[in-house]
């Protein structure tokens, strides 16, 4: 693939990502604040999302399938996600932490659990689909071409 | 011999005789003589003789006729001259003391009578006395047994307990066969048994009410003595008894509330009574006593006082039940009311939010498009564009607005801005929209307009947009002008009066129209939320119709008034609103304006070396916000915890951005022990930034009362955080950058 068409692509699937909701404005300006004196700076952030998310997703999992649910643990976790993915701009997994955080006041163990699911499903889902953005400009950079600056011509 | 003048005694011949009168003398002599020696005896044993004078009389008078007769023993025989000597002598004094006490006697007999009847007139007045006493000790009695009968019928509120506990107790007291109670029926045409003593009686065991026997006893307040046979006291099978006890009967006031409040109670006002009758036992040929029936009287008036308290107290407790439910209903009501506020409220901030994101992310986009490379054309497009979104936002604001207008919470933010720049902006904004429309725009400010005035910046804004924007929606063609004023005199609306007072004054904004116009009978209707008028030509022009529900209340709240008046359909139509506000001495204590600000021409000021610390636990977000911080150039310094924070922190850091988005108040505190920290040194404290997700009033509120600077709304954009840096920078104080 030449690269131009790599290009087009990485625009095209970086708008599908915000097209369908995954990434929000959020996700814009991390990508303004790379610049020469900073390179890998989504990167850096993005993997340390994913580190974070990781761990908390798992301490959600404990936590969830305690005998006893003890909400006054679960709820800072979800405060923490909700916080990191707003802050790269995953838009779906922080409204999904919104939903999940409503149902731990209620502390309505049924309801969380089914959170819980929906907030994993969200982040694979991003984590994935950043893992393929990612290599998408690692191809291209490799090919000596430079990442296009984001267009957005809609 | 010698001669003797005695005679010579004839022994023989009358020797008996003298026999027999000397042993008579010689008795006679000791009986004189034990008297006196046995009244003394006795008088000393008795302790009241009031005649010892009488009494030592008397003891002489005897003695000396006892001496006498002894003496007369010797003068039986011969005896000598000393003998008659003393013998004449005891004679004399003898008849002496006689005499006197003879004498004596006419005055002590009677008196010694007297006593006799006085005695005897005492034992009468005894014997009354006892009677009377007998009486009172029965009376006494009696009234013994009523207050104990009072005291069990008064010491329970229950009629039963009442009526039951009276048969027993009078049962008792009187030792009656039988005691009965007649109740009247509730038609109050026949008396029911209700209550016996000691049989049982048949169930609905009635009498008509009107019998002669009945209505003689209802007559009087007295207990009344009836017939045996009669029908109320016929009350079990006669069983061979001879004869049957006397009955009495007696009336039984049945009282309600209202008795009570007239003054003669209880003669005239009641008319409902029941019968008491009352059985002594048969074959005891006891009568009925007056203090018996006077006991029943009392009793019978006693058990009505009891029931007419039982009927109240049944009453007061049925109205408390009453009180009761209506109050755990009006609390649940009240409770489903505060849920539905509560609920709404949530709602609203929810979908404010949800619908501020897009919102957020429509404006950023555009502005971030705003500076990359654009053809004229497309630049216009865009400015539209943010425009727009910002007009967008502001409606959105709107909703929750309204909504906090109509729970009172709304409080206007007074500022000081320029009236004479807000009237062209607002024209500015509108300009697009009626140059497409080709609506020419006017606007006079009169030349007596102040510049520099206090309100509420961005409601008034509001208000002159929403009124022009309608001008210029409903209008199709011609032209439309919008005229300031100061207003001076009386207005078109009677009740309300314009006085400029002090520093303050009446802004009068008319705006004309040459539109649809609007029926005058429509006029009431506008401002009433969501209703629209129906006529075709305004059908196609959109709007939710809150516009000017919102302007009106806006307008109250700043003391004024607004209406429209029209000529009629086709005619166009003006709207006029007064406002009141302050006149504004300094012009340069314009502080930053809330108005959505237009982001036509980033700021490029230069943050580079500013020193800042970022405090955030989050440690994406942290990396974000220092990403954002270190793309303005400043050197940032992040801390993940609040004591890392106030470890770090020196007089060189200009700015802290702490991350307060955990509930409670803990992430707060760092700011107090910051101010704490630079006591000293005031004027080198650095600035501190509170960032978090929540921008209600009372996270201001509490940011404000700990002593922040500044708050900002995560997820900062670039933009924000170099509009919220400057202004920081430049006036040491932020509470809009959001």
């Amino acid at each position: 693939m030449d690269l131009v068409q790599m290009q087009k692509s990485l625009q095209d699937y970086t708008k599908s990502l915000f097209l369908e909701g995954i990434l929000d404005s959020q996700f814009l300006q991390l990508q303004q604040l790379q610049d020469e004196s900073n390179p890998d700076f989504v990167s850096q952030v993005v993997t340390l999302f994913f580190q974070d998310s990781d761990r908390i997703l798992n301490d959600l999992s404990l936590s969830l399938d305690q005998q006893v649910v003890d909400f006054k643990k679960v709820d800072p976790h979800v405060h923490q996600l909700k916080g990191s993915s707003s802050s790269i701009g995953a838009q779906r997994v922080k409204n999904a932490c919104v939903v999940f955080r409503s149902f731990c006041e209620q502390q309505n163990v049924e309801a969380c659990h089914r959170c819980l699911q929906q907030v994993k499903q969200e982040y694979y889902l991003v984590k994935n689909r950043l893992e393929t953005l990612f290599k998408l400009e690692q191809q291209i950079v490799a090919s000596g071409g430079m990442i296009p600056a984001v267009e957005l011509g809609f | 011999m010698e001669v003797c003048n005695c005679i010579e005694p004839q022994w023989p011949a009358d020797e008996l005789l003298m026999k027999y009168q000397y042993i008579s003398d010689f008795f006679i002599a000791i009986a004189y003589f034990s008297i006196p020696l046995e009244l003394i005896y006795f008088v000393k044993k008795s302790a009241v003789f009031p005649y010892r004078w009488v009494l030592v009389q008397f003891g002489a008078f005897i003695v000396l006729c006892g001496a006498t007769h002894l003496i007369n023993l010797w003068t039986f025989t011969t005896h000598s001259r000393t003998v008659a000597l003393v013998m004449t002598t005891a004679k004399v004094l003898t008849a002496v003391v006689s005499c006197a006490t003879a004498l004596m006697l006419v005055h002590i007999i009677p008196d010694l009578l007297s006593v006799k009847t006085r005695e005897l007139f005492l034992k009468n007045k005894a014997a009354e006395l006892d009677r009377e006493m007998g009486l009172i000790r029965t009376q006494e009695e009696t009234g013994r047994h009523v207050r104990m009968l009072t005291h069990e019928i008064r010491s329970t509120l229950d009629r039963h307990t009442i009526l039951k506990t009276t048969l027993v107790e009078l049962g008792r007291t009187l030792a009656l066969e039988e005691c009965a109670l007649w109740m009247p029926t509730r038609t109050g045409l026949e008396l029911q048994l209700s209550y016996t003593l000691r049989h049982q009686h048949p169930v609905e065991y009635t009498v008509p009410i009107q019998l002669p026997v009945i209505n003689q006893v209802f007559g009087t307040s007295r207990a009344v003595k009836i017939s045996p046979n009669s029908p109320v006291a016929r009350l079990r099978p006669v069983s061979g008894k001879y004869m049957l006890g006397e009955v009495v009967a007696v009336r039984v006031p049945l009282l309600h509330l209202s008795n009570f409040q007239i003054n003669d109670w209880p003669e005239l006002s009641t008319k409902r009574y029941a019968l008491m009758v009352l059985m002594l036992p048969s074959d005891s040929a006891r009568q009925w006593h007056v203090h018996e029936l006077e006991l029943v009287e009392v009793v019978a008036d006693q058990v009505a006082v009891a029931l007419s308290h039982a009927a109240i107290l049944e009453e007061s407790m049925r109205a408390r039940d009453l009180l009761m439910e209506q109050n755990v209903a009006l609390d649940l009501a009240r409770r489903e009311a505060e849920t539905a506020i509560r609920a709404r409220n949530d709602f609203l901030a929810v979908m404010n939010h949800e619908m501020c994101t897009p919102m957020h992310a429509i404006i950023a986009l555009s502005s971030l498009l705003q500076e990359t490379e654009l053809t004229p054309e497309q630049r216009l497009m865009v400015e539209t564009i943010l425009k727009s979104s910002n007009l967008l936002a502001t409606l959105m604001n709107d909703v929750l607005d309204l909504s906090r207008l109509e729970d009172g919470s709304l409080q206007l933010e007074l500022g000081t801005f320029n009236l004479h720049t807000l009237f062209r902006e607002v024209l500015n904004l509108i300009k697009p929209i009626a140059v497409v429309k080709k609506l020419p725009i006017t606007l006079n400010l009169a030349p007596d307009l102040p510049e520099f005035v206090v309100g509420d910046e961005k409601r008034l804004m509001q208000i002159i947009l929403n009124i022009v924007g309608n001008a210029v929606k409903f209008s199709k063609q011609g032209s439309i002008s919008v005229t300031a004023l100061v207003t001076k005199s009386d207005t078109r609306a009677a009740d309300f009066f314009v006085v400029p007072t002090g520093s303050h004054f009446y802004l009068r904004v008319k705006v004309k129209d040459s539109g649809a116009g609007i029926n005058p009978q429509d006029i009431p209707k506008l401002f009433t939320k969501f209703a629209q008028t129906q006529s075709l030509a305004t059908r196609s022009s959109g709007g939710s119709g809150l516009g000017l529900a919102i302007s009106k209340r806006f307008v109250n709240l700043m003391e004024g008034n607004i209406w429209i008046e029209s000529d009629g359909l086709g005619k166009g139509c003006t709207a006029i609103f007064d406002v009141k506000l302050g006149i504004s001495e300094r012009p340069n204590e314009s502080k930053q304006s809330g108005i959505p600000k237009v982001p036509a021409i980033p700021r490029h000021s230069n943050f580079t070396g500013l020193k800042v610390l970022v405090m955030d636990e989050n440690g994406v977000s942290r990396m974000v916000t220092e990403g954002l911080l270190v793309h303005l150039g400043c050197e940032v310094t992040t801390v993940s915890s609040n004591e890392e924070c106030l470890g770090v922190v020196s007089h060189e850091h200009k700015v802290v951005f702490m991350d307060v988005c955990l509930p409670g108040v803990e992430n707060y505190q760092i700011a107090l022990r910051i101010h704490e920290k630079f006591t000293k040194q005031r004027h080198q404290r650095p600035l501190l930034v509170a960032l978090t997700g929540n921008t209600d009033k009372s996270t201001k509120e509490k940011c404000m009362s700990f002593g922040l600077d500044g708050v900002l709304l995560k997820p900062v954009s670039l933009d924000n955080m170099r509009d919220v840096l400057s202004d920081l920078l430049e006036c040491r104080v932020l509470y809009e950058g959001m």
